[in-house]
């Protein structure tokens, strides 16, 4: 009687608990439609395309922070995923002692702060970039003659915010592509070899067809970080809110336009930011749902191995 | 039971006397200010340690917003509310100190106040209309200074921002152009292209220090803590002059108080021989009604402190303090609307 007592208080405990998630995104949700109603009554639907941030004239317009997003994101993803799929590749097979420490090294990784990513990227990559890399790129490879490439650079910019997103990633896409790779069947692995077949053949062929859809879902997930990342991108990304003219110029991000702008926000401009806020949380969710959908598919946010 | 509760509160008393001081103030705001305000609550809470006076430099405008939400005791604030704004809030403004807004360059051979710039290369430059450092404008006004063949860019606040309002304030009246096309604010839609944004004063400055050829504008102390170029500028009445104290001093000096309703005075270009271009004023906000008479009580006297005690450390970090004059119209002011 009395155990069944304390059962019942710890259930209720722990469903309102779980409910309480449910309550707290739901709400967050409402807080940002009700926050944003005036930008959206204002600018209506054409906030999304409009490419103009006037604080004076209280113009405002989401696109240029948008397309920034979705810019960083792309140049991530395109630097992160190769490097990923290669670690992750060798972690499958490396000799079990390398294949520890580099594991843990991997996880250690992903577990800084986004912040000192964006330090470090202020005080070693800008000045790098700088230097060294868009010079290359520019003068040397003559690259700036392409359009949207751009020739002006000073170190800041949506490339150098790409590389270090790209550097802040690639570590978790790692570790669930190895998740991934590491729950090929056993008996598939061996009877491929068994069949004649090159390590790459069996690399290429098998493990990376069985795990292709987690694979996906590993993207996802950086995908779904890099969307959402603030400081390290605040540092480097120049801040300035105009459409991307050129790989090399300055621009913004949602994340990084709402850390510059809502400590002194009131009246239409905060409520412009609740909308960038909004944009956001459904881009993020977007992403998350369909994560989710490939990592289940195969199983691998369940870290089976 | 009752014996407990009476130890009980005692040792509440006893703890609260020994660890915490009785009124603790709360502060927010402009960031401007916010080096004297450090030291000015470390100081006073030093010398009164019943009262605890913390200011949390977060912007102009969240000063604004706090004061207005009643969440602070006090809010500060670069841009000056004006009267109505004052009434309609139920708030009284108070100016604190004076201080210089700087333009601050990376050009390679340019040591500071060595290159010189009038109203309209000013202008053009943050306008964007001259992008070179050897633009044939600049060199007119600079003879005898080499300069580079090198891209200009400039660099500005990216948080909307106190120092900001002051600054396109100075633009809007030097340039016509600048006040048709971009106005003036906390934050403003900056012309110029390429231009790059940092965060507060020491983001702008590090900007300006990683990237040759960058021009920014920041208060004065974080130019002088960043050992950044300074840039010598053609004043109302057409003379050139460098930053400091005394330019500061000097801009405030034909400053006709008696006649600003709440205080209101934006300070740039202001006529003089010796008047620095771009000085700025910064306030406290308070409400008019005050619901506790203690905190009421603390408030004036940490103020009145300031402007009598504090005033010489604002003057090592290179702000004017309020003239003696003013801080007697302030106590009267005080004692008119402050209940």
């Amino acid at each position: 009687m009395k155990f069944s007592g304390v059962d019942r208080v710890f259930k209720t405990v722990c469903g309102l608990c779980a409910l309480l998630v449910i309550i707290l995104s739901v709400m967050l949700f409402i807080q940002l439609l009700w926050g944003s109603r005036t930008a959206w009554a204002q600018f209506g639907i054409g906030f999304i395309f409009g490419t103009e941030w006037n604080p004076v004239e209280n113009r405002y317009g989401a696109l240029p922070a948008i397309a920034g997003t979705l810019l960083t994101t792309v140049i991530a993803l395109a630097l992160a995923v190769p490097g990923a799929f290669a670690v992750a590749m060798y972690l499958v097979d490396a000799p079990k002692a390398i294949g520890n420490v580099l594991s843990h090294a991997l996880d250690l990784l992903a577990a800084i702060p986004s912040v000192i990513y964006g330090m470090w990227g202020l005080f070693v990559i800008v000045p790098l970039m700088q230097l060294h890399v868009q010079p290359f790129l520019v003068d040397t490879l003559k690259l700036g003659k392409i359009p949207f490439f751009g020739a002006e650079y000073n170190g800041f910019g949506f490339l150098t915010a790409g590389v270090i997103l790209g550097l802040m990633v690639l570590p978790f896409i790692s570790a669930l592509m190895r998740n991934v790779f590491m729950m090929t069947p056993g008996v598939l692995r061996e009877s491929a070899y068994g069949l004649g077949c090159t390590r790459w053949e069996v690399t290429w062929d098998i493990v990376m067809r069985y795990g292709i859809r987690g694979m996906l879902g590993a993207i996802f997930v950086g995908l779904g970080r890099a969307l959402g990342e603030t400081m390290a991108v605040l540092f480097v990304i120049g801040n300035v809110i105009v459409m991307p003219e050129s790989l090399n110029a300055g621009g913004t991000t949602i994340a990084a336009t709402l850390a510059n702008n809502f400590g002194e926000a009131d009246g239409t401009l905060r409520s412009v930011l609740f909308a960038l806020g909004l944009i956001l949380l459904i881009m993020s969710l977007v992403i998350q749902v369909l994560a989710q959908y490939y990592l289940s598919a195969t199983g691998a946010n369940r870290g089976e191995k | 039971m009752k014996q407990i509760a009476k130890i009980a509160a005692a040792a509440m008393m006893t703890a609260t006397s020994l660890w915490g001081a009785e009124i603790s103030l709360n502060g927010a705001g402009a960031t401007f200010p916010a080096p004297v305000y450090r030291v000015w609550t470390y100081n006073f809470t030093q010398e009164n340690p019943q009262i605890e006076v913390t200011y949390q430099g977060s912007g102009s405008g969240a000063g604004i917003n706090q004061i207005k939400e009643k969440t602070i005791d006090f809010g500060g604030t670069d841009n000056p509310l004006t009267k109505e704004e004052l009434d309609k809030a139920n708030l009284a403004q108070f100016p604190m100190l004076t201080g210089g807004v700087v333009i601050v360059v990376n050009v390679p051979g340019v040591e500071a106040n060595q290159l010189k710039l009038d109203q309209d290369t000013v202008g053009d430059i943050f306008l964007g209309n001259i992008a070179n450092w050897s633009d044939p404008k600049i060199a007119a006004v600079n003879p005898g200074v080499k300069l580079p063949n090198l891209k200009i860019t400039v660099v500005r606040r990216g948080d909307s921002s106190g120092t900001t309002f002051i600054f396109t304030n100075y633009l809007a009246k030097i340039s016509k152009e600048w006040a048709d096309k971009v106005g003036c604010g906390p934050a403003v839609n900056w012309p110029s292209k390429g231009n790059i944004a940092g965060q507060k004063n020491p983001g702008v400055c590090s900007n300006v220090v990683r990237i040759p050829g960058a021009i920014g504008y920041t208060e004065y102390t974080y130019a002088v803590e960043s050992k950044l170029a300074t840039v010598v500028l053609k004043n109302h009445d057409g003379k050139f002059v460098e930053p400091g104290m005394d330019t500061f001093k000097a801009s405030s000096a034909n400053a006709d108080w008696q006649n600003a309703p709440g205080f209101y005075m934006v300070l740039t270009d202001q006529p003089g021989e010796k008047s620095w271009p771009i000085t700025g004023l910064t306030y406290v906000l308070v409400q008019r009604s005050q619901a506790n008479p203690a905190k009421a009580a603390a408030l004036k006297k940490y103020f009145d402190w300031c402007y009598t005690t504090g005033a010489p450390a604002a003057v090592k970090l290179q702000y004017v303090p309020i003239p003696e004059n003013v801080v007697k119209l302030v106590d009267a002011e005080w004692k008119k609307l402050v209940k």
